[in-house]
């Protein structure tokens, strides 16, 4: 084999004093890492090929496992960083573009960290949840300007289907392909409990799962896998998605090796088959065909269920969403450049939209110039974190958030971007029956109802001190934000005051 | 220093509102003594009253009551009224010298009608016109603010105590069916005369105790309608969203208290499925409407007197009745003061509003 420059990027150290050569860890690794040379009764790691998911240190019965970051160093330069080096020698070799999976590593502002909150104290009696009612619901679907009452004081108007969430977030659209059924199924049934909707994707939703259809929004992407009327009316709101904060401008490319018989019957194309997710819609080329659409999904499915158009957080993001509510549309859903994937182009990914608190600032901020914000949702995503995060993004204006890669991390994601490979060890990112039945729904389903509800807890407590008991209120309360270290530019596009002002 | 509408300034306050529904009217003096004994509720930094049935001579005329920094932005501004409405009458508002009350701005009083033509070619009523002048004076018309602008009634404030601020515009000479009164203890201010309350837009006037929570919710909101929050308080805000809810929307104002303090979600569920989807709606439509936080509110309007708490009551107040007279306060004590016997007493309930209309008006 001819030197291919690559060194690993993880090394992998067994504690030979700990090891029983149980061989749990060859076992576990799909990457084929492990293995047990009998000759000389040693088990070895081949560290070029270990990705740092970290299964086989946790299933190692004795605890002898450490991954580590691999020591080896190129000679310092802050241009031509180590990572800048192979990512030459990979392409160089490969000939191909770099593909990745999960949201933008690189270390740009993270603007929720950049943001303080506000709390009562004496002028304001903070509000305690666990005496008081704290109320998180949200409505989300378009709502007319103003309510009729006619002269007997009787309301007339009606107002178009909302969806209720009793708290506002939302799982993000990962379609049955990418993650796998157990990963869906988790996500449906915690949904179901938690009284709040998940996103089936863009691969069509699993003839199984049919029966969480009350709280599954279901997607049509630029590919319309699986996309028939009857997919259309089986969840509680349908969503054009546009674009992805990940990769913005790109589509999908789902390997055939993924397209197994259910995957195949789920996304309607024949098994083996790679599924294309064209760039753009070949539909709409323009925002008065992206009305077309949504007046056709709205048809098909009778006007009871809104419809969610979801773009990329991009720089002109405030235009377009505005746009997209004049076209008709009941909720914007923005994804900023954070946002995982199950794969992307790398360099995309890395280099290629905004990130969503700034996005969400200026399309609140648009939107209420234009009058309109009051009639339409507004939902973002990539990358929310913890509570903290979500109490932040609706201050700026949000109505509700989707968490995707906070979501597969309760259920066992370990962050080590290679879901675009397949072989997920933790039966997440993967079509393989093997690995796949490594996540037991049962168990996720409830890890995913546990990080919500304490999510709310946490939610509740902060709005709260601030002496809000209803989400309504927090809404677009940009005077509970104060900005730390940032320039009077960034304060002035989020709409906030420096702290201490 | 900033002043008012260059920062938000929280404050706490005293509060007290009478009416007598059957319309008689009656001076000053009592609501005086009721906002008077609440002494220590307020710190000297602003006091006023607002009072229904005062300029009958005039009553088909907006009362417009302005501070004016100098002379030379009251020129600037009349030649903007002049401009806009026809003046009826014009002089400036009476008013004595009082021990503690300084820096008085100039203080005019205007009874003028709106042009014709102009509220015809903009396909407005009048009111919305008169509004929008307000709104336009308040917000590019530096030293002059715009303090009262509705019929046949007044709003009296300035920097000091309420019960001095009565003394000062002598109010004891006015008569009117309602008044309402605020003391005013604001945490941090440099006394600005526009930043005492009442605050009024048209008829409405609101005088508040409470630091609202949902203030910058709330602003930007009504924003969105056309409103510029010049003053950054709680009041003007209130008064905006009752505005636009019942003037500019035509939501009746018992609904407007459903969204304002609007019932729980829990309550909302028991409900008949009729009354869940009108609640619903109201939430829906108008959840950035919800008023959060402590407050109290003493809502004045051409039907009469509204008070209102928080939906769970983190303000105090006590009502009560004695014939014809409906009494609201922070404080029981400042109505035993003026009306000893009342015939009935009670604490309204969070989100629970006290409506005292006069007899014949339409809810």
């Amino acid at each position: 084999m001819s030197v291919n420059f690559t060194t690993p990027l993880f090394k992998v150290e067994r504690d030979e004093n700990k090891c029983i050569q149980c061989r749990v860890c060859e076992k576990q690794c799909s990457n084929k890492v492990h293995s047990y040379d009998a000759e000389d009764d040693v088990m070895r790691a081949k560290d070029q090929d270990c990705v740092n998911c970290h299964r086989c240190v946790l299933l190692c019965p004795t605890g002898a496992l450490i991954i580590k970051k691999y020591p080896n160093e190129f000679r310092e330069n802050a241009n031509w960083n180590g990572q800048a080096i192979s990512e030459i020698y990979k392409q160089a070799d490969t000939g191909t573009v770099l593909l990745t999976s999960m949201g933008n590593p690189k270390p740009f502002t993270i603007y929720w960290d950049k943001m303080l909150l506000n709390a009562s104290q004496v002028t304001n009696p903070s509000i305690d949840p666990l005496r008081e009612p704290m109320e998180t619901r949200v409505l989300i679907g378009r709502k007319p300007d103003k309510l009729e009452y006619n002269a007997k004081g009787e309301l007339v108007t009606e107002i178009p289907p909302q969806i209720e969430l009793n708290v506002p977030i939302m799982f993000s659209a990962m379609s049955y392909g990418s993650i796998s059924r157990n990963a869906h199924e988790s996500l449906a049934r915690a949904a179901t409990e938690l009284g709040i909707c998940y996103n089936t994707g863009e691969g069509g939703l699993n003839r199984d799962f049919y029966k969480y259809g009350k709280n599954t929004i279901v997607q049509v992407a630029s590919g319309r896998f699986g996309v028939n009327k009857e997919y259309l009316n089986a969840g509680a709101a349908i969503e054009i998605k546009i674009g992805q904060g990940a990769k913005p401008g790109i589509g999908g490319h789902l390997p055939g090796r993924k397209v197994g018989e259910d995957v195949s019957a789920t996304r309607m194309i024949p098994i083996g088959s790679d599924a294309i997710s064209p760039a753009p819609h070949h539909d709409i080329y323009s925002i008065e065909d992206l009305r077309q659409l949504i007046y056709s999904l709205k048809e098909v499915s009778g006007y009871k269920k809104p419809v969610f158009v979801k773009i990329a957080a991009v720089h002109n993001a405030a235009a377009i969403a505005s746009g997209i509510a004049r076209a008709g549309a009941d909720v914007i859903v923005v994804d900023g450049f954070r946002g995982g994937t199950g794969a992307a182009p790398l360099r995309v990914r890395d280099n290629v939209g905004i990130p969503i608190e700034l996005a969400l600032a200026s399309i609140d901020e648009r939107l209420r110039q234009e009058g309109i914000r009051n009639q339409i949702s507004l939902v973002i995503a990539g990358s929310v974190r913890n509570s903290a995060d979500i109490v932040k993004a609706i201050a700026l204006g949000a109505d509700a958030v989707y968490i995707g890669s906070a979501a597969l991390l309760a259920i066992g994601c370990h962050m080590c971007m290679s879901c675009a490979t397949g072989k997920c060890n933790w039966g997440i990112a993967t079509q393989e029956p093997e690995l796949v039945k490594r996540l037991n729904p049962d168990i996720m389903y409830k890890r995913l109802v546990n990080l919500i509800s304490a999510w709310n807890h946490e939610i509740q407590e902060i709005i709260g001190g601030m002496g809000i008991n209803a989400i309504d209120s927090l809404r677009g309360n940009r005077l509970m934000l104060r900005g730390i270290g940032l320039t009077n530019k960034e304060l002035e596009i989020l709409g906030i005051h420096h702290a201490g002002e | 220093m900033l002043k008012e509408g260059q920062i938000r300034i929280p404050s706490g306050c005293a509060i007290s509102g009478i009416i007598d529904k059957k319309g008689n009217r009656f001076t000053g003096d009592v609501i005086m003594k009721s906002i008077a004994l609440m002494h220590d509720r307020s710190n000297g930094l602003g006091g006023g009253f607002a009072a229904y049935g005062i300029y009958p001579q005039y009553k088909d005329l907006f009362a417009l009551h302005i501070f004016y920094d100098n002379t030379s932005i009251k020129a600037q501004t009349e030649e903007f009224i002049e401009k806009h409405f026809e003046i009826e009458s014009a002089g400036d508002i009476p008013t004595t010298p009082v021990e503690g009350i300084t820096n008085k701005p100039l203080i005019w009083r205007y009874f003028v009608t709106p042009r014709t033509y102009l509220v015809r070619d903009g396909f407005m009523d009048e009111n919305e016109f008169t509004s929008r002048c307000i709104i336009k004076i308040n917000a590019d018309y530096k030293g002059a603010y715009v303090f009262s602008s509705g019929k046949n009634m007044g709003a009296f404030k300035g920097v000091g105590f309420p019960e001095d601020i009565g003394k000062f515009f002598m109010l004891e000479n006015y008569e009117a069916y309602f008044w309402s009164a605020h003391g005013r203890f604001p945490t941090n201010t440099p006394g600005w005369w526009g930043g005492a309350h009442p605050f009024t837009m048209l008829n409405w006037s609101v005088v508040h105790n409470g630091e609202i929570s949902s203030y910058d919710a709330n602003r930007r909101f009504v924003e969105m309608f056309g409103y510029k929050c010049t003053l950054q308080t709680d009041t003007e805000v209130i008064t905006y969203l009752f505005d636009l809810l019942v003037r500019k929307h035509g939501i009746p104002i018992e609904k407007a208290m459903k969204i304002m303090t609007a019932p729980f979600w829990d309550d909302i569920d028991r409900e008949s499925e009729d009354v869940k989807k009108e609640l619903k709606s109201l939430r829906a439509v108008y959840a950035n409407a919800l008023v959060n936080g402590p407050f109290s509110i003493v809502l004045g309007c051409e039907n009469g007197m509204i008070a209102l708490n928080d939906r769970i009551k983190l303000r105090s107040m006590v009502a009560a009745e004695k014939g014809s007279k409906t009494f609201v306060a922070s404080e029981e004590s400042a109505i035993r003061i003026i009306c000893p016997d009342p015939d009935r007493v009670w604490s309204p309930r969070g989100g629970e509003p006290v409506i005292a209309f006069l007899e014949g008006a339409q809810k």
